[in-house]
């Protein structure tokens, strides 16, 4: 049963298997750069419901069954269920998974609930609990928007350093056996808070959580810095971007030809009109289940680090004069 | 890790790099905007008082008239376009005002009529709501005061 290295990384000694996986995204990220990448692509908004509350709750549940599907399982088949997305209590995940029977672990990590999940999932079957976990999450631009800014339809200009919540589900199955990707490593983040205080610019909140991740997990794995093909983050977006390279790069960690991230994966920031690239839960999840996932199986890519990242403010926190503290959770995946 | 920054240092690191607000093209895209907005409420202002209608009845009328261009291009899904490009031109006309309480109703509809829309609907324009009252009241005062 796995192995600590350190304060923050299990190596994980069973390698458990990411068996399956799916995402279904909107109509922005349908059309974005990795559109044919995605199980399936939502047009509508509101997914035929009544609110956007209840669309998010929609694109989770249409996600858990198509990763069920495509594994070939049926939920009695599955121990333990993490899920997470951004409203207020949960709600989409909550309701999403409510019918499913499947013992469930409600999580919040803000966007970076994927690797967080995954993470989770992981070491559940590594102790030997499960066979099988479904790590799952969702984001809805409209339900963001709602909880966190304002109303769609007001007038207001978005700053340069803003990001677009992107909308839709990704998740995966992980379990003992088979021969797809496997997890080896994770790297839990703790919370780093700089002292940013401005909502509107999510990068430089959480880029220094994702840089202290990732230096830790380079410190405690003692792996080479090339032996990752793909260092991706969550959503720091350009900026974010930017500002990771640099921090690393004065911790001694030269990591910018094969580094990347979902939000700036996911939109083409000129054409779609996305400020500072993509955001929310379902970023990094639908990158990683639509597109990373699919270039592993086919060893067009052999060893991926996934790092998410998320900020854990609130509208309340940010009003009342707090900073955002933020955290990142880093997940080795290899192709054995 | 350690910080090689403070807090304060990472703040003005960061924002220095972060992509900046086109200034200037935003504030000839306000005047623009804003100006074509009361051009707009001109025109009509002119129109009801070739009619021999009182000015302050024009006065009211034009403001009414421009309240409801506001609502119902928020409800047209046009006002968010229109804002976005125009910024304060777009927010500081009485569109812009009537734009924040027509689009947090539209909005919290799905929360009902009394919590959802009643409730929530001046989320934005509350704070202009009462702290323009309560200016107005203090003018008034110091008016009388000084009038008396």
């Amino acid at each position: 049963m796995g192995t600590r290295l350190g304060k923050q990384t299990v190596r994980l000694d069973s390698k458990p298997v990411i068996q399956s996986w799916a995402a279904i995204v909107g109509a922005k990220e349908g059309h974005g750069p990795l559109g044919r990448f995605f199980d399936e692509v939502i047009e509508d908004e509101y997914f035929g419901e009544e609110s956007f509350e209840k669309a998010e709750s929609k694109f989770l549940r249409e996600t858990l069954s198509k990763i069920l599907m495509k594994g070939n399982v049926s939920t009695g088949d599955i121990q333990y269920i993490f899920a997470g997305d951004l409203l207020n209590q949960c709600i989409a995940a909550n309701f999403g998974v409510r019918e499913s029977e499947i013992p469930f672990f409600g999580l919040y990590g803000a966007c970076s609930t994927m690797a967080e999940s995954l993470t989770l999932g992981s070491l559940m079957v590594e102790g030997g609990f499960a066979e099988r976990c479904i790590c799952i999450t969702s984001s809805h631009f409209c339900s963001a928007e709602k909880q966190f800014r304002f109303p769609l339809e007001f007038g207001n200009q978005r700053p340069p350093t803003a990001q677009w919540t992107v909308t839709g589900a990704g998740g995966v199955m992980v379990g003992k056996a088979g021969d797809g990707p496997r997890v080896v490593h994770v790297t839990t983040g703790k919370i780093i808070d700089m002292g940013i205080t401005d909502a509107n610019d999510m990068g430089s909140a959480m880029a220094p959580a994702a840089c202290d991740t990732i230096t830790a997990h380079f410190r405690e794995t003692g792996l080479p810095l090339n032996y990752y093909e793909l260092i991706v983050t969550g959503d720091l977006g350009e900026h974010g971007k930017n500002l990771c390279l640099q921090l690393l790069e004065e911790n001694g960690i030269n990591i910018k030809e094969f580094y990347d991230d979902c939000g700036v994966m996911i939109y083409d920031r000129q054409r779609q009109k996305t400020d500072c690239g993509g955001s929310g839960c379902a970023c990094s999840a639908v990158v990683l289940a639509g597109y990373i996932l699919e270039k592993l199986s086919r060893r067009e890519l052999n060893r991926v680090l996934f790092v998410g990242t998320g900020a854990l403010h609130s509208p309340i926190s940010v009003q009342q004069g707090e900073s955002i503290p933020a955290i990142a959770h880093a997940v080795g995946i290899e192709m054995i | 890790m350690e910080q090689k920054r403070t807090k304060e240092e990472y703040k003005k690191w960061s924002q220095q790099q972060a992509p900046k607000s086109p200034k200037f093209k935003n504030s000839v895209m306000a005047f623009l905007v804003g100006g074509v907005i009361c051009t707009i409420g001109q025109l009509i202002m002119r129109a009801l008082l070739d009619t021999g209608m009182s000015k302050n009845d024009a006065s009211s009328l034009t403001t009414l008239f421009m309240i409801f261009l506001g609502a119902f291009l928020t409800a047209l899904n046009v006002y968010d376009d229109i804002g976005r490009i125009g910024g304060a031109g777009a927010a500081i006309p009485v569109t812009g005002f009537a734009n924040s309480i027509v689009s947090p109703a539209m909005e919290y509809k799905r929360e009902g009529y009394v919590m959802g829309v009643g409730a929530r609907m001046f989320l934005i324009a509350g704070p202009v709501l009462v702290y323009g009252i309560f200016s107005s009241i203090i003018a008034g005062i110091i008016y009388y005061l000084i009038k008396s």
